[in-house]
């Protein structure tokens, strides 16, 4: 999976737990929580839809890694590929 | 202030039959029903009562997909409630709105749908949702009608079974007439046609409605009636003190006449009608009326054989047959068991009866169980009257709790 692969993953997963909000022109560099609205029960959800679709695993002690697009492919793209890997 | 008058001045719904007072009544006199096969987890095919409100008229998306269909409910009826009572919200002080609302149950139909998630995960409960906890807790449905409004007063639901629509009304003169509020939004709502265990409960009890055609399923006190229909819906109500909405020169439905609430402490399920009658009778005597004052008597009769006849038993006992003025129907006949709602939608389907002298039958009745024949009956076809002045609204509950609710036509 390519860093870009990994940013659509999060989105398309913002996009069922924000459907309000405009993702057409999110920043990656950007904090998500700067440019759309979304709380801590949000990112709890991003943190579930990852476990649920995707068999991703994020420690509390980790979620400032889902900060932004650019963070989440940093942190996520590795993962995704471990996986890939294993299986 | 504790004798203060309260009147109702705004009134917000949906029903299986109609989102608007304005189509529930029309339907109600039509003899438009509104039940429909839904399927239902574990149980396939039911009869149901499905509401056909537009949620996306005032909550987002995200609103729906954190909150509660109870809560959708309330704040849909709320807002209509609101616009109806022409009241300017935006000037209103939030911390003196209160929100009474009724419920027979909360937190099912979320307890349910998170079980049958994590099934799908070997029942491992890491995947159980960090939203349960704010969408199962009881006052859930008046909490999300606060945020939804910005209400900063009490908010608060009230669990009565299903008498619980005519407690949130009750509620709320009370809290009124104490001061702690200085407005009102108040009634019942229910979303039980989304928890299987309802259904699958009443079906264990041999009281779950089957009917080949789903409009002529819910038929109190007809012979071949076989149980209830299980329905959603909502009805909120603007209360206020006189003085306040004769000073804003509001709209008047009508005055709370009087009330009581009892219970039986007889049984878990099963009807008492000798408390049923002490309710009804400490109702009128209540509102300084006699049985032969009531003009509308609007039944809580849910089509289970027993308790039609029980209701009925009560309904005698108080009212005889030296009430030549007083008519008596039933709601549920058109839109099932609303449960939590009950009271307050079929309060609701009878207010505009003050205004158009018209009683709305209690429809599917081919063949009346002779111990259902009330005087007074209004069957199949609505009743033109000379006068109506007041409506009796009865509501029961399971763990016998008793509630009537009487209103009475306005007169300043």
């Amino acid at each position: 999976m390519t860093k870009d692969e990994c940013k659509q993953v999060v989105l398309d997963i913002i996009a069922d737990i924000a459907p309000d909000e405009d993702l057409s022109n999110v920043k990656p560099e950007v904090r998500l929580r700067d440019q759309l609205q979304l709380d801590s029960m949000d990112f709890l959800d991003i943190v579930m839809e990852l476990r649920k679709r995707h068999s991703i695993e994020v420690p509390e002690s980790e979620y400032q890694q889902l900060a932004s697009l650019d963070s989440c492919a940093e942190y996520l793209t590795p993962k995704f590929n471990t996986l890939a890997a294993k299986s | 202030m504790k004798s203060a008058r309260i009147v109702i001045t705004g009134v917000g719904l949906t029903a299986p039959n109609g989102d608007s007072l304005t189509e529930f009544r029309r339907n109600l006199l039509n003899g438009v029903a509104g039940i429909e096969r839904m399927e239902i987890r574990y149980m396939g095919s039911q009869l149901a009562g499905v509401c056909h409100y537009d949620p996306l008229k005032y909550q987002k998306k995200k609103e729906i997909r954190v909150g509660t269909r109870a809560g959708s409910i309330s704040i849909y009826c709320a807002r209509e409630a609101l616009a109806d009572s022409g009241v300017n919200f935006e000037a209103m002080a939030k911390d003196r709105i209160g929100i009474y609302i009724g419920c027979t149950e909360h937190g099912n139909v979320e307890t349910e749908n998170e079980i049958y998630n994590i099934s799908k995960f070997n029942y491992d409960t890491k995947f159980w949702s960090h939203y349960h906890n704010p969408r199962t807790v009881a006052n859930n449905p008046a909490g999300e009608t606060s945020l939804n409004l910005g209400i900063t007063g009490p908010a608060y639901t009230i669990g009565a079974a299903c008498a619980a629509g005519n407690m949130g009304l009750i509620h709320a003169a009370q809290m009124l007439r104490l001061g702690e509020v200085d407005f009102a939004l108040c009634g019942g709502v229910s979303e039980s046609i989304h928890t299987f265990g309802i259904f699958a409960g009443f079906k264990s009890q041999n009281a779950l409605a089957t009917h080949a055609d789903p409009h002529k399923s819910s038929r109190p006190f007809d012979k071949a009636r076989n149980g209830i229909v299980i329905s959603e819906g909502g009805c909120l109500y603007t209360l206020e003190r006189l003085e306040d909405a004769q000073s804003r020169g509001a709209k008047i439905y009508a005055e709370i006449a009087g009330y009581h609430v009892n219970s039986d402490a007889s049984d878990y399920v099963l009807p008492n009608p000798v408390r049923q009658a002490e309710c009804v009778r400490a109702s009128i005597s209540r509102a300084g009326l006699t049985p032969a004052d009531i003009h509308i008597v609007n039944t809580h009769a849910t089509a289970t054989p027993l308790g039609d006849i029980q209701e009925c038993e009560a309904i005698r006992a108080v009212f005889g047959e030296g009430c030549p003025d007083t008519h008596i129907n039933n709601t549920k006949s058109f839109i099932g068991h609303c449960m939590g709602a009950a009271g307050a939608l079929e309060l609701a389907g009878n207010l505009p009866s003050f205004d158009d002298l018209t009683v709305h039958a209690s429809i599917n009745v081919d063949d009346l169980d002779p111990l259902c024949a009330l005087p007074g009956l209004v069957l199949n076809q609505p009743r033109k009257v000379a006068k109506v002045e007041t409506i009796l609204n009865n509501s029961f509950g399971m763990l016998g709790i008793n509630s009537a609710l009487i209103v009475k036509r306005f007169h300043p």
